[in-house]
């Protein structure tokens, strides 16, 4: 099956392309790089992405060696074929004087608040409304278009927050909209709430190839399924780079090529090599182990190898391509 | 580059509590864990303050559920007790034991209660340290080690107690929660804006009834807050004492080196007891005298296969390995005054105490009483 998964993939057969990417998973698996890549791939693939953040971490600005991101959506990153990725860290009171600003006209007075502490304290003391609020404005970007009636965005891809919480906050705007009988809040909540569950809209689950994550993968796709948000992919993350072929490794081998391109070899260097190479098979077989259990899930898999020496703009790019190149 | 010399840490009888910071996912959970076994087995009577363990973690220690009170921990050579952090009854505890009886009632049954203690920022850090405050109390424990909440900063654990507390004592708070009582004091006056106003927008954004519920329970707990505001100063005095040492654990990549950092040269500035850092789950490499460019010169002339990916891998692990060195070099290098230990440890799971036990390869078994 070639589809070039992620990049024009569909939630189903019938379903339109994705639109919303809510990158999730275990605390440190690779959400930001993995959102961050993927925004690149879609840029290369012609597309103008928005990546966003919006926990307050800077995390995004991180990875991709940019200026702090701020509210103002400005392009960070420029594609292959005419396609960019802007970015966005969205706040809860910026976001809160904004709906107050559209839904009220009430944008000065928000100011003033923010300037007496008003502002914090209500997201502070209404953590839902915190959370309506902050994937509110993720889909109003979604929805802007310009004067010829075009979207604004092709795409837009959110680092969210790890799985553990992840259901908390896309699951508020629902809450918000049940316990807030009437009004423009109520309305917000259903319209968020109406836009994740969108077929356009889709929920990919990064993991790593190692036992604990895997497992919690699995085990938290009930929960997640019952937020309403159609899965994209499952990204299995950092794996292992450099298949090894079938077959016994021996010493011999390894000498002739160290021999071969002029390098000194000695004995104990030879059977470190070796056992260190038993090391990675066994990771391997774990890791096939691995794959098939998160095949159990019925969803499309993506991999993406673990790179060396630390990541920066670079090896997210190279991380975009192949993403880009999974076909 | 100072090593930090762990053993030493768990045996130092001037230190009777240890806590264990860092990052989100850098191992403070499991560090505290076999920070705490190596001390019980080395003969002191310790107690392990865990913080949401992993199951396999919790099952290792013998915590099948969550009580609240330290628990011996089956299968060791030595006295160790463990327990996980269960917030709401931390919390239940202190509003009983601040609060007036008849006010208490009123506090817990509070809608508002509810999604305090669960959902406010800096709860969990708050209960954590007010937890720590019980246990340092108790005579019972010679050692205690204390695991600190996932957070995005290892700062929350200093700072966010007071944040919370202050959050409540503010003036603002009661303000804009309960305008009845505040008019007349003229505060928001001198913003000429009106409290209407500001009660308004508020109810607009929070809902009428959360704004009302909140001022119920601020107006409830109103002698409380005192009462939490000082605990919060007691339990950071606590941390700042020379009974106490900070121990900063960091994975070694950027990021995380970073933060580490941060937070060091901040317990340094305040005069905390800074006992160094931990970099954990860094590359061994055990094939140094060959370096990536090396291998990956081998790789393409080798006639196997095998051999080819074999040394291909080695490259990547060499590569990262250097990058993990120059990270930590540069650690050190930054902090000349500090010790700095490293524990290796890639792929395994923990999932019983031999592995705790793991954690720490170069240690000498500890000596069977
Ligand atoms: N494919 C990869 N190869 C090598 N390192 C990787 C890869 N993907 C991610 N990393 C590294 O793993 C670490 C965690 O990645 P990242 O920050 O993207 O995770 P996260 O899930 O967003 O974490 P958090 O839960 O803290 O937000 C980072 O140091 C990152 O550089
Ligand atoms: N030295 C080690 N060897 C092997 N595995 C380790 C080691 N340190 C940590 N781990 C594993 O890494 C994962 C994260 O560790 P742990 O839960 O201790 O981190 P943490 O800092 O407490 O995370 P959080 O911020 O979420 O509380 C766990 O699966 C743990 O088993
Ligand atoms: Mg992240
Ligand atoms: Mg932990």
């Amino acid at each position: 099956m070639l589809v070039r998964v992620m990049i024009e993939q569909s939630t189903s057969p019938s379903a339109p392309p994705i639109r919303w990417h809510i990158v999730t998973g275990k605390g440190g698996v690779g959400k930001t790089t993995v959102a961050s890549a993927l925004a690149l791939a879609l840029a290369d693939a012609g597309k103008k992405v928005l990546l966003a953040e919006i926990e307050g971490r800077q995390a995004l600005a991180r990875v991709l060696d940019t200026a702090p991101l701020g509210y103002g959506e400005e392009k960070i990153l420029i594609g292959k074929t005419g396609g960019a990725v802007h970015g966005i860290a969205v706040d809860a009171e910026t976001a809160l004087i904004d709906y107050l600003e559209i839904f009220y006209s009430m944008g000065k007075a928000a100011r003033g608040l923010r300037r007496l502490g008003a502002i914090d304290f209500a997201t502070t003391i209404a953590p839902g409304v915190r959370d309506v609020l902050l994937i509110g404005k993720i889909t109003e970007a979604l929805r802007r278009r310009d004067n010829a009636g075009e979207y604004i965005y092709d795409a837009v891809v959110l680092d969210a927050p790890p799985t553990g919480r992840v259901a908390r906050v896309l699951g508020a705007a629902h809450e918000v909209a049940q316990l807030v009988k009437i009004g423009p809040l109520k309305r917000h909540g259903e319209l968020v709430t109406s836009m994740l569950a969108d077929p356009s809209t889709a929920l990919h689950l990064v993991t790593l190839l190692e036992d604990m994550p895997v497992r919690e993968t699995i085990e938290s796709v009930p929960e997640l399924r019952s937020l309403g948000i159609a899965f994209g992919s499952v990204i299995g993350n950092r794996t292992s780079p450099v298949p090894l072929p079938a077959g016994r490794i021996t010493q011999v081998d390894i000498a002739r090529a160290l021999d071969a391109a002029g390098l000194p070899t000695s004995r104990t260097m030879l059977a470190s090599l070796a056992e260190q190479t038993r090391g990675h098979r066994q990771r391997q077989d774990n890791e096939t182990e691995h794959r098939a259990s998160l095949e159990t899930l019925g969803l499309p898999y993506v991999e993406l190898p673990q790179l060396f020496g630390g990541i920066n703009r670079a090896a997210v790019r190279e991380l975009g391509t192949r993403l880009g190149d999974f076909a | 580059m100072r090593s930090l010399d762990l053993d030493a840490l768990v045996r130092d009888r001037t230190k009777r509590i240890i806590v264990c910071c860092g990052s989100g996912g850098v191992g403070k959970t499991t560090l505290a864990a076999a920070l705490a076994l190596r001390g019980a087995e080395l003969g002191r009577r310790t107690v392990v303050l865990t913080i949401d363990p992993a199951r396999r973690l919790a099952q290792a220690l013998g915590l099948e559920e969550l009580d609240n009170t330290p628990h011996p921990v089956p299968g060791i050579n030595g006295e160790l007790h463990a327990m996980m952090l269960d917030m709401k009854s931390t919390l239940d505890d202190m509003v009983l034991a601040y609060a007036k009886p008849e006010r208490a009632e009123e506090i817990l049954t509070n809608p508002f209660y509810e999604s305090i203690s669960s959902s406010l920022a800096g709860t969990q850090e708050y209960m954590a340290r007010e937890k720590l405050g019980q246990l340092a109390a108790d005579t019972r424990w010679d050692v205690i080690v204390v695991d600190t909440p996932p957070s995005r900063s290892a700062l929350d654990f200093l700072d966010a107690p007071r944040a919370l507390a202050g959050f409540w004592d503010s003036r603002m708070a009661r303000l804009l929660v309960a305008p009845a009582r505040a008019s007349g004091r003229g505060m928001l006056k001198a913003f000429s804006l009106s409290l209407t106003l500001v009660h308004k927008v508020l109810s607009k954004v929070v809902g009428a009834q959360l704004l009302k519920d909140a001022g119920a329970f601020m107006s409830a707990a109103e002698s409380l807050f005192g009462g939490f505001q000082q605990r919060a100063e007691r339990t950071y005095a606590l941390l700042a004492a020379d009974q106490t040492a900070f121990v900063v654990i960091a994975a070694p990549r950027a990021e995380s080196m970073d933060e580490a950092s941060y937070f060091a040269d901040r317990l340094v500035r305040d005069d905390m007891p800074f006992a160094g850092f931990v970099v954990n789950r860094v590359v061994q490499d055990t094939v140094s005298e060959l370096d990536a460019g090396a291998s990956l010169r081998a790789a393409q002339v080798a006639s196997s296969p095998v051999a080819a990916a074999a040394l291909r891998l080695h490259a990547g692990v060499a590569k990262e390995a250097t990058h993990q060195q120059v990270l930590i070099a540069e650690l050190a290098a930054g902090h000349p005054d500090c010790s700095v230990a490293t524990i290796s440890g890639y792929n395994e799971a923990i999932n019983d105490l031999d592995d705790l036990r793991g954690v720490f390869p170069e240690l000498e078994p500890a000596p069977a009483k």
